[in-house]
């Protein structure tokens, strides 16, 4: 057992900082609260300076252009990332899921279409897997995609989709075959945004942001090369992105920035000589700890060659609800001034702290319910028998 | 990093769990709770044989020279099962103190019958206001021509009825800060003057009242130097702390299998109750509850043992130990029903266990304050 980190990987922190002075200067960015999800932080220079050090794709194969880290070391630039604040939106979900996604199941020429442009940081591809009808039952996804003789025609609709509008490309799982059980007839694809038949529509969440959209397909045609892996076998190829998506460190650190300035200003306003705030803020640093070292032991998992299926799943369900706690606390502990939003006259932190409290509901929303969470940990992680 | 155990500590742990599960069955646990020394001599010497008194102490102390993560591993284990005994008391609060502040002479005399299991230890810290601080120390020890007089009450000493040798934490001089003026004096448990009466606890864990009046301690029996007892006293708790954080890890983990393993079995509606969702999410809770417990834990440990500073992880470990493990107890039982709250079923040993050890050496309010104090709140 061992908690320390090589001196490379010290380096490695070091180097992480150093270029966030220099590259993303605090007073230029938009937002500094969950910026791998707030489309503020859609930063497309920031990601092919990124890129640039190669720090998108870190574990992925060399020939692609990235690679020579391993898990450990890519949590260490995320923690940087997060912890900064730094606008990571434009590469986030490529680095942690859909790159890895096409490695695992794209063809030859996926992999040469994709990764090399996601490595420099210069596309974004979003997740289509939620739809009005499918929610936390994923596997019932009703957007069908067709087989014709030279293409396949996708028509439906997916919602919740983050960052859409903003994307090149979408991550599909769609409906191939509607007379077999739900979960064997789906099928992944990559579909370029910019096709004809293709609408992106921003979906305002009650902060009046439009992060989430809903994307609809008209009969659009994809050439067949857009199936990511084998038809029909979408579903046992989701399972393994899902294990990356719920994985990393955002989901304890998506309000740490944020945490970390509250912590600041209750030293200069002078609110810790309330052995109560102290206290509560005391309390949510433990978590905080518990919670990162539950995601470092993902990383570690994933350094060792295993899949993180139950350990992602527990640090998911634990993160995101010390997130919630976090933003219900730090509201609560402002007190009147707790609801005020950005601009407005007295607002402490910016109004970030209102704003991160009316985000925080998704937390256990987003990427599988607390309560998929909690399934897949009993079932698949306890072996308790399945409903 | 490195979230695996190493080979001998994986066969540490093997080893121990198939001995205890053998060796320390639940109706000796339960036996012991009404018996008048609360551990088994058998079971007691047997442990010896396998080297356990003796883990953490170098070779030429009769040691096993492992080191604080093996103590760790084993600790966990001894918690699964609830062990009774003295082994904390000895080992932990008494003997690590001992290796940290005693003189040669005095470790020649002492660690080698403790690593035997022939000479048990404790210490005698806290008293009425019940806190581990300076502070609280009132137990007075006057000189008087060459050897002290220990005057006062302590209180929640673990195992003092059976202690060979009672290490009392007194204060020996008037100061400003009261950590500038405590001496650590080995005491003879059946020395003149000792009255120790059990207390009646929940977990029936043979906690003692320990009344020293006028007991005569020579100058040599000083630990660690005269008025400088306090800042050993603060290493030891340290390791302390993980430690007993490490047992409560092990109760929890075993209580999530108790619980996973019944709901399973268990059919109503007929269905496994482990079928429904809110059972599942009651343990699924419990599970992550657990794997927070553990590397918070052995975090702390592994600073220990490469002797990093570490009070705030320390605290954090306790913190979140001694809320998370009464938390699973209590799910536990509701998921179990009312058969566990039986006085036959062994989730009661938990619960009152889990409870029990929430706040002894430090609750999460006292480890909170340090928290806060290390990251700059205070």
């Amino acid at each position: 057992m061992n908690f320390e980190f090589t001196p490379e990987q010290e380096k490695l922190r070091g180097e992480v900082r150093q270029f966030l002075l220099k590259e993303a200067p605090a007073e230029s960015l938009k937002t500094r609260d969950d910026v791998w999800a707030n489309v503020d932080s859609f930063d497309r220079e920031f990601a092919r300076k990124v890129g640039k050090k190669g720090w998108i794709g870190m574990t992925w194969p060399k020939e692609w252009g990235g690679g020579g880290y391993n898990y450990i070391d890519r949590i260490i630039v995320n923690e940087e990332m997060l912890l900064y604040g730094a606008p990571v939106m434009a590469y986030w979900t490529n680095d942690r899921q859909m790159g890895p996604a096409i490695l695992a199941h794209g063809s030859e020429e996926q992999k040469r279409e994709f990764l090399p442009r996601m490595i420099a940081g210069e596309i974004s591809m979003c997740i289509g897997m939620s739809e009005p009808e499918a929610g936390s039952d994923l596997a019932s996804v009703q957007t069908r995609a067709v087989e014709k003789e030279d293409c396949f025609i996708i028509s439906g609709q997916k919602l919740w989709t983050g960052g859409a509008y903003f994307s090149n490309y979408i991550y599909l799982v769609v409906r191939t075959d509607p007379n077999v059980p739900k979960h064997r007839g789906l099928s992944e694809f990559i579909v370029d945004l910019k096709l004809p038949g293709v609408t992106v529509r921003p979906v305002a969440d009650f902060e009046g942001h439009h992060g989430f959209n809903e994307v609809f397909f008209d009969e659009v045609r994809v050439p067949k090369t857009a199936l990511v892996g084998k038809k029909n076998n979408g579903w046992y190829q989701i399972i393994g992105h899902l294990d990356y998506e719920r994985a990393g460190l955002e989901r304890c650190m998506s309000n740490r920035r944020l945490f970390l300035d509250f912590q600041d200003y209750c030293k200069e306003e002078g609110l810790f000589k309330d052995p109560l705030v102290r206290h509560r803020v005391a309390e949510l640093e433990v978590e905080f700890q518990v919670a990162r070292l539950l995601c470092y032991q993902v990383a570690w998992v994933l350094t060792e060659g295993r899949v993180p299926n139950i350990e992602a799943a527990l640090a998911k369900a634990y993160g995101e609800v010390y997130m919630k706690r976090v933003a219900a606390t730090i509201t609560q502990i402002l007190g009147l001034y707790g609801q005020l939003m950005p601009k407005s006259k007295y607002v402490p932190l910016m109004g970030r702290v209102a704003q991160n409290y009316l985000f925080s509901p998704s937390y256990t929303l987003m990427a599988g319910s607390h309560e998929i969470q909690r399934s897949v940990l009993a079932t698949r992680g306890l072996g308790l028998p399945r409903g | 990093m490195d979230f695996s155990l190493n080979e001998n500590q994986e066969m540490l742990k093997t080893s121990a769990r198939d001995f205890l599960e053998k060796e320390c069955p639940m109706n000796l646990v339960r036996e012991m709770m009404s018996d008048e020394k609360g551990y088994s001599s058998e079971l007691w010497s047997k442990m010896a044989g396998l080297g356990w008194m003796g883990l953490p102490f170098p070779v030429k102390y009769g040691g096993e020279a492992g080191d604080f993560l093996d103590l760790t591993v084993l600790l966990e284990e001894m918690g699964r099962t609830c062990l009774p005994g003295p082994f904390f008391s000895s080992v932990v609060l008494g003997g690590l103190t001992l290796l940290q502040a005693a003189n040669e002479e005095q470790k020649e005399k002492f660690l080698p019958q403790v690593s035997k299991g022939c000479c048990i230890l404790t210490l005698a810290l806290t008293e009425s206001s019940a806190k581990y601080t300076a502070d609280s120390i009132e137990v007075r020890a006057s000189p008087n021509r060459g050897i002290y007089e220990i005057d006062g009450t302590k209180l929640f000493v673990p195992d003092a009825h059976i202690a060979d040798f009672i290490i009392c934490a007194a204060k020996s001089v008037e100061t400003i800060r009261s950590e500038e003026g405590i001496t650590l004096f080995i005491v003879e448990g059946k020395s003149p003057g000792i009255t120790c009466n059990l207390l009646r606890t929940m977990a029936g864990d043979n906690q003692c009242e320990v009344i020293f009046n006028k007991v005569c301690v020579p100058e040599e029996n000083i630990v660690g130097g005269l008025n400088q007892g306090w800042p050993y006293i603060e290493q030891m708790l340290q390791k302390a702390v993980v430690a007993k954080c490490a047992e409560m890890v092990g109760g929890a983990q075993k209580v999530l299998e108790l619980v996973v393993d019944y709901a399973k079995e268990r059919v109503q509606f007929e269905r496994p109750i482990g079928s429904f969702q809110a059972i599942q999410h009651y343990c699924a809770d419990m599970a992550i509850d657990i794997e927070g417990c553990r590397w918070i834990t052995y975090q702390a440990a592994w600073m220990l043992k490469e002797g990093l500073s570490c009070a705030k992880e320390v605290a954090m470990a306790k913190a979140w130990v001694s809320q998370a493990y009464p938390r699973v107890t209590t799910q536990a039982i509701q998921c179990f029903g009312a058969i566990a709250t039986t006085e036959d079923h062994d989730m009661g040993l938990y619960f009152k266990r889990a409870k029990a050890s929430e706040s002894v050496l430090g609750n999460e309010d006292f480890h909170l304050e340090t928290v806060a104090r290390e990251a700059g709140f205070a």
